[in-house]
């Protein structure tokens, strides 16, 4: 009964985005208020609606509803708890239930807390995201409805795939959809800009903590699941460049492009057409993860899904929405005249750049990530892409950005002195050259190329710290002036200044764990004594133990360094009987100066057991970075300018410009 | 036969990631990097979106074992490629050599970030050319500034 009642609240929010996908726009051609409000309550009402049907479905995942097709295929009774819940969303149609309660989310906080967005542009914003809610309820309901019932009703489930059985992969997608979906509200924003045929600072300043929030959350997914693949898929790889990792990837790209730009607009009323082409292209790119993740056409890890069906429902979508608001992009942008005048070194002329490397760097992952596809397609030959073309093609850009980082977020608008930004920044230089040194010294043997990238990741840090200091006059200022400085600071620029050492913590730990990491691969017995990197790994065995709905055979080893015992670790193997799947645990010793991580492998012929050791240098501050970026990006979020009232809006163009249609 | 292959294919990634056996090491360690570093370009065939190196389907298995052979042999890495290549074709390799068919795979990027280049510099050196040009007064701020005396067109 509760998931009829689910279904049919599906189906009403349906009728509702289907009626606040025009009266709104109506009433904000016409300048009636009443159809204009009426988006604020029609948001509101999808929210409860879609909230109630997925609190349905959770129902009867929590309560091993058998009847319902889903929760057969995809829980079992003797799950623990977390992952029944997360069992809602770890299969095709709980995700795409989980998609539009995350849009019909991001639709009642416009509604909600949007006061200070003038009525017209909300009325207009919120349609476009009834538009897309109406997409994609069509979707769930006529291809990938969750409440299908079954009869007769099984006396059990089949149980959800053991690998996603883990808190980190059940907290994945919550995130991830937070940034995915949250991308559709700059791109709601830019049609409705397009539809107006206004962008000004005042409509950067709204788009912005949308994008922010968006960044932010699809940040954590990512590195969620990056730090997943480390330590469950038993070799310690962190990105693996596979088609749905690069698929959650691009928009991540296209959006911190994004907020950059949308900087510019805010604050000297240029590069206005790009940054809608980027709202557009952001949220796209994120149509096409949810293609290329739903319809299994480039299946691998994380794809749970190959029905040709629904995969040529999600690609008409796709095709609708970029290929309609590329269209009106086309008719439109060229009104928008930039008005900011600045010279070639200036902060413009460093995020212009910034966006030429990001988006480039996108174009590369999305080149290789569909090449294979077009090849197949176009001609009988087969090629694959694989990490060695994505290392190659994307690395080059990354150094380049982040060389650039620290100069261009140390310009001046309007007009800059290059050599004088340098005189500033030497000491980062110096400083950062130094710390190259002392890994070069320090950890002997690895690549040329590995002190260097030591010395680029810290100039990012240091960049930041050094302007910081030169913003608050320090040494040049008293002590207390300059702490006055520092704690008037905007918070936008203490999110700024976090974000970019996040980039710097990353690239650190990124180069170490490619450049120092050191293995181990062996038949050991029990009592065997592993050297590597110096440590001893003493093998004490393997014990049959009984986990809550998996049984194990846990290695225990114990770590020593200089004859000290520093920990003791646990290696599982997890055998899951009712899907009949074998997952690992590897046994990590997590730090920040390496990790120590022991995979069990099988049994041998003479008794003894496969047993990898590896030593993974720095690999924590990798997910340490994207923490930092996070915490930049949500302080960026609450600073005041994105609280306080309505941002004085520019005049109104005559109507000789072009009449909103 | 076909069934079993698509469940190899499906439920490979899915599987325990076990790779290089410890049988498989070389004696020799420089020769057993090369192997390793050769393993992570080469597909394992089986697999979606894996090398050689990171699976454990049987096929990967043989394949190592066969590159392992080659170097054994006293092939060069390129030696060995050409001879996996020989007989798997070029889609065994995750960097696709440069030909006619990947020519777009890998000039792409460099050839867009030229044309961006080109554009972003066209814009910045427009936007540094260009005066700044105040809006137009609207007709309440001419009359106004007649009203002070003042020739709003001189």
């Amino acid at each position: 009964m509760i998931a009829e009642l689910g279904h049919f609240a599906l189906i009403l929010a349906f009728a509702i985005a289907i009626a606040q996908s025009v009266i709104p726009l109506w009433g904000a051609h016409k300048g009636y208020a009443e159809p204009m409000r009426f988006a604020q309550t029609s948001a509101m009402m999808s929210f409860l609606l879609i909230g109630f049907s997925f609190a349905a479905l959770t129902y009867a995942f929590v309560n091993s509803d058998f009847s319902l097709r889903v929760v057969y295929a995809n829980s079992h009774s003797d799950k623990p708890y977390l992952f029944k819940i997360a069992g809602v969303w770890g299969n095709h149609e709980g995700s795409m239930l989980l998609w539009v309660l995350i849009l019909a989310l991001y639709g009642a906080l416009v509604a909600a807390f949007g006061n200070n967005i003038p009525p017209a542009l909300r009325a207009r914003t919120l349609s476009v995201q009834a538009m897309i809610a109406v997409a994609f309820l069509a979707f769930i309901l006529f291809t990938s409805n969750p409440f299908e019932r079954m009869d007769p009703v099984p006396v059990d489930g089949t149980g959800l795939n053991p690998l996603l059985q883990d808190w980190a992969l059940a907290a994945h997608p919550p995130f991830l959809y937070m940034g995915y979906v949250g991308l559709s509200m700059p791109f709601s924003f830019a049609v409705a800009a397009l539809i107006e045929g206004r962008v000004d600072a005042a409509w950067a300043r709204w788009v912005r903590p949308w994008t922010l929030l968006a960044w932010s959350t699809l940040t954590v997914g990512i590195a969620l699941g990056s730090y997943w693949a480390y330590y469950e898929l038993g070799w310690g790889g962190w990105w693996f460049w596979d088609p749905v990792e690069n698929a959650s990837f691009m928009p991540w790209l296209i959006a911190a492009a994004l907020l950059h730009s949308a900087v510019v607009v805010e604050k000297r009323e240029t590069l206005k057409s790009w940054t809608i082409l980027l709202a557009i292209m952001a949220f796209s790119l994120s149509l096409l993860g949810t293609f290329i993740v739903r319809s299994g056409l480039l299946t691998s890890v994380h794809a749970f899904a190959s029905d040709p069906e629904r995969g040529v429902f999600i690609l008409a979508i796709l095709a609708i929405a970029t290929g309609g608001s590329l269209a009106l992009y086309a008719w439109r942008a060229p009104q928008m005249a930039p008005e900011g005048v600045f010279a070639p070194v200036s902060r413009e002329s460093g995020l212009i750049l910034n966006n030429l490397l990001l988006s480039v760097a996108t174009a590369v992952v999305l080149i290789g990530t569909l090449y294979p596809l077009f090849v197949e397609a176009l001609t009988d030959e087969k090629i694959s892409v694989g990490p060695p073309f994505f290392d190659m093609g994307f690395s080059p850009l990354m150094i380049a950005l982040l060389i650039a980082m620290p100069i261009g977020a140390a310009l001046p608008w309007k007009r800059g002195d290059l050599p004088r930004v340098m005189k500033k920044l030497w000491t980062a230089a110096a400083l950062s050259l130094a710390v190259g040194a002392i890994f070069a010294m320090w950890k002997s043997g690895g690549p040329l190329f590995a002190p260097l990238g030591i010395a680029l990741a810290f100039w990012a840090i240091f960049g930041v710290i050094v302007d910081l200091g030169e913003r608050v006059k320090i040494g040049r200022a008293p002590a207390s002036e300059s702490l006055r400085r520092l704690v008037r600071l905007p918070r936008a620029a203490w999110g700024q200044a976090m974000a970019h050492i996040g980039v710097g913590v990353c690239a650190f730990g990124i180069v170490g764990i490619t450049a120092w990491a050191t293995e181990d691969i062996r038949v050991a017995q029990k009592g065997d004594m592993i050297p590597l990197s110096g440590y001893d790994i003493r093998f004490d065995g393997v014990e049959r133990m009984q986990g809550p709905n998996y049984r194990i055979d846990g290695g225990r080893f114990t770590v020593f360094r200089d004859g000290e015992q520093i920990a003791e670790l646990l290696s599982e193997k997890r055998f899951y009987p009712v899907q009949r799947t074998q997952t690992t645990e590897a046994g990590i010793r997590a730090s920040l100066v390496e990790d120590i991580y022991i995979v069990l492998g099988d049994r041998q012929d003479n008794g003894g057991w496969a047993v990898r050791s590896y030593v993974k240098p720095f690999a924590n501050w990798i997910w340490l970075g994207a923490l930092i970026m996070t915490l930049g990006g949500l302080l960026s979020l609450t600073d005041r300018r994105h609280r306080v009232g309505a941002p004085n809006r520019t005049k109104a163009p005559e109507p000789s410009v072009v009449p909103a249609e | 036969m076909r069934a079993l292959v698509i469940a190899a294919m499906l439920w490979a990634p899915m599987s325990l990631v076990h790779a290089v056996e410890p049988s498989e090491v070389l004696p020799d360690a420089a020769l057993e990097e090369r192997a390793r570093d050769l393993s992570k370009g080469l597909r394992c065939l089986v697999c979606r979106n894996q090398s050689i190196d990171e699976s454990d389907a049987d096929l990967a298995k043989d394949l190592r074992v066969v590159v392992r052979e080659r170097l054994v042999e006293g092939d060069s890495d390129d030696q060995v490629l050409d001879y996996v290549v020989a007989r798997y074709g070029e889609y065994v390799l995750l960097k696709p050599r440069f030909s006619p068919l990947s020519a777009a795979l890998w000039l792409g990027g460099p050839l867009l970030l030229l044309a961006g280049g080109l554009v972003a510099w066209r814009q910045v050196a427009a936007r540094s050319a260009t005066p700044a040009v105040a809006a137009p007064l609207t007709e309440a701020e001419r009359a106004r500034l007649r009203d002070l005396g003042v020739d709003p067109d001189a």
